[in-house]
This record gives C-alpha cells, structure tokens and sequence, in this order.
C-alpha cells in the first residue's frame, strides 16, 4: 500500500481500509486546485492506487472496492481532467487517408521525428552505477505489468487488428512460459543489480509523471471509447524501442553486467523489431479501416505516449545532469489524524 | 460439437502441416510465421526465440539474421520513391 501523497490520496486510502464511510474530501476543489494533473502527486497517485484494484489488488485492501460507486466516481473525475489535459497539451501530426498502407506511413514518421532527450544515449554513454540502478526503479512501475494495460484491448477489438494485438501480446507474455515472460525478464535483470523486484516495491519513490504514464495507458485500456488510442500507444511504443533498448543493454554491459541483466534489454531489440511492424500496420492500420473514426484516437495514443515519456525522460536527465536523484523525495507525510 | 465443414480445408492446421509464411513488410524487413528453422551455414540449427520472427533486408542489422529496427535509421526502402515532380515544358 503506498504512502499518501495529499489530501486526495490519503482520503482514499482511509476510505478503501474501512477507515472513513465515505471519501469525505471535497474533489472537486481538490481538481480545481491542481496547476498540472500529470504532475500532480495526490492526483496521479489516487488514480494508480484505484487502478491497482483493477491488476493486482492492493495488499490488505478488499477487492470489491474495484467496482465501488465512490472510488469510480474518483476515478472519472480525475480521468476527465487528465484526459482534458493530455489532449490539450500533446500535438497531432496532420491525419493521414484511413487505411493500412498510409496510418503505418504515418505512424513511423510520427516515430522517426520523435528527437527528444534520450535517456537511453544518457545510459549508454555517461550513467553511473546508481544512475542505472534509479532508471529500473522508474521502468518498475510498469515493466513489472510489462503488455498488461494494451491486453484490456484484445476484447474491445476485432477482426485482423485482434489477431495482430494477440500475436503481440503472446510474445510479450513469453509465449505462454513463466520465465520468458517479459515482466518476469525484467524482474531477473532488476534481481540482477540487487534490486528488489516485488511488484510495487519502489512505488513510493517514484514522481507524478512515472505514475502519470502507467496511468495513461490503463486509462486508455479500460475505456472501450479510448481503444483507438490504446493501439495508437503500443504502436508508437513499439516503434520506439529497438534501438533505445540496444542502447539501455550497452550502457549495462558497460558498467561490468552480464548477459543475466542485459537479456531483457536484447530480448527487445529482436522482439520490438517483429512487434513495431506488427502494431503499425495489422493493429493500427487494421484498426483505423475497420473503424475509421478512431483515426484521431490512435494518433492521439501514439502522440500522447511520445510526449508524456519525453517529460518523464527529461526530467530523469535533467536530475542526473545536475548531479540529483531522479527519484522522488517523499515530502507529504501521512501523520494520523 | 461442430460439424466437419468442406471450408474447413482451407484454414491452416495450428500443427505440423501449417505452410510457413514470409511476409515482406514495406520498407522492413521479412516476418516469418509457421514451422520454420533456420540454420546457419554449417547446418546448425539457430534456436528461435519467438513464434513470429523479423529476418533483416536491409543488411545493417547487428542481429542478423534477424532485424533490429536499424533499416529505419539508414532510410531503406523497398518500394519505389514517388516520382519527382517535372519540371514544366517549355512553352
């Protein structure tokens, strides 16, 4: 159970531990307070712990508050803002004819321009040991329920763009073996540099906008209307990380791992240059003939993905470049009432 | 239980018989699905770690003979660039 990071997320956790009979903080002001959602500690962590009821569970949290009235209306609210946000904020490239040859097209131009600061040069090149240690600490959040947000789609969908999110999404799972699963790949690579890979270990010392982007994708996952955008953010993730991950492997191999850390950064080298062609053109592309007005939506999932992981990997070099942590200084502390 | 149907013939078997595929994708490299194996020159068997494998077309990859991504850096292409517009005719 994570620690409270205001008013909104300690009201929740008191709510869902029986504690309070009712959420008992005004959300609305709460909303109208925030400068920026996607920064916003309370906010992103309230909307992660509620989305947690829908993986894993919280521990020592009973699972029928996943379907509870109050804690969905927490999440709507939060959601509409954060969506409102993102939509204002991230930019769309001009929209391209609704079929397969011109949305792939479009999908690797959108892609290729991406040309922000890269932090997989940054671990390649200059991180130090502690560095890297801190850059698997953020992956965690996700790369722990690494394929799990886009699976909410494979129901959502149909037809050719189905079969391509499921030829994907096996593979992520390790084609149905335990220890090739991705996640669990990823758990023996953070093992691997004395780590603690249990799921939500470090959830504590991670900053709003790691939240903010596991966030979007289960948000994306969990609402059929938004099925557009959750293959538009597989695609453009897929598309943007064969490369980057042969750099995150180098960088471990230069800082003396061996192959028992830097298998999972290989393994996507190989398996993100099947899946990224997979994604643009029999999962977007398919998608967008199928369903042409969710055009807007995919290219809204893809841009959106680019540009919330641009933020949080600026932020990570900006800390390291400055000689700080890019992990979170816990600052609210959640005193008893 | 379903019924045998005549269609049934033409969807491939999940099993020994299934024809492997090679699907060239535009601008990237040839996905190839089925009960393929590939083998080094010398006849060893390259173990596949995947049921859908990408093979590299455009020669610059550091994992061939698979791709790694790296055709879109080098800008390969596959098809024909669209034709450069014409200067006018002089009149």
């Amino acid at each position: 159970m994570p620690q409270a990071r205001g008013p909104v997320s300690t009201n929740l956790r008191k709510l869902i531990s029986n504690q309070h009979t009712e959420f008992g903080v005004d959300l609305d002001a709460a909303l109208r307070a925030t400068d920026d959602v996607l920064q916003d500690d309370d906010l992103q962590l309230a909307l992660f712990m509620a989305y947690e009821l829908r993986y894993s569970g919280l521990q020592g949290i009973d699972d029928d508050w996943e379907w509870h009235p109050e804690v969905l209306a927490l999440c709507a609210a939060i959601e509409r803002l954060f969506e409102a946000a993102l939509r204002e904020r991230v930019s769309l490239p001009p929209l391209p004819a609704p079929d397969v040859e011109s949305v792939a097209a479009a999908l690797f131009e959108l892609t290729g321009a991406d040309s922000g600061p890269s932090v997989s040069r940054f671990l390649a090149k200059k991180a130090t040991d502690e560095q890297a240690r801190e850059f698997l600490i953020l992956r965690s959040i996700y790369q722990l329920k690494e394929a799990d947000p886009h699976t909410w789609a494979i129901p959502r969908i149909r037809s050719r763009a189905k079969a391509a999110l499921v030829e994907i999404q096996a593979d992520e799972y390790g084609g149905g073996r335990f220890e090739r699963m991705h996640s669990e790949l990823f758990a023996r690579t953070m093992r691997g540099v004395g780590l603690d890979a249990g799921y939500g270990h470090y959830i504590d010392a991670v900053p709003a906008i790691t939240l903010a982007s596991s966030n979007m994708m289960t948000m994306f996952g969990t609402h059929r209307r938004l099925r557009g955008a959750t293959a538009g953010h597989l695609a453009a993730f897929e598309m943007t990380s064969s490369q980057p991950n042969r750099l995150y492997g180098n960088g471990f191999r230069r800082l003396g791992y061996d192959a028992n850390v830097t298998f999972y950064f290989d393994e996507h080298v190989e398996a993100d240059a099947v899946h990224e062609q997979i994604a643009a053109r029999d999962l977007a592309g398919s998608l967008v003939t199928d369903e042409p007005e969710l055009l807007e939506d995919v290219f809204f999932g893809a841009a959106a993905g680019l540009y919330v992981d641009g933020l949080a990997g600026a932020q990570q070099i900006d800390a390291w470049t400055a000689g700080h942590s890019a992990l979170r200084v816990p600052e609210y502390l959640d005193l008893p009432a | 239980m379903i019924a045998p149907d005549d269609d049934a013939a033409d969807i491939p078997a999940a099993g020994a018989d299934e024809p492997v595929s090679i699907t060239a994708y535009p601008n990237g490299p040839l996905l190839v699905r089925g009960p393929f194996e590939i083998r080094t020159p010398t006849g060893v068997v390259i173990p596949p770690r995947r049921k859908t494998v990408a093979l590299c077309r455009c020669g610059v990859s550091s994992l061939k003979p698979f791709c790694d991504g790296s055709h879109k850096a080098i800008g390969f292409r596959t098809e024909p660039e669209p034709p450069a517009p014409q200067p006018p005719l002089p009149a």
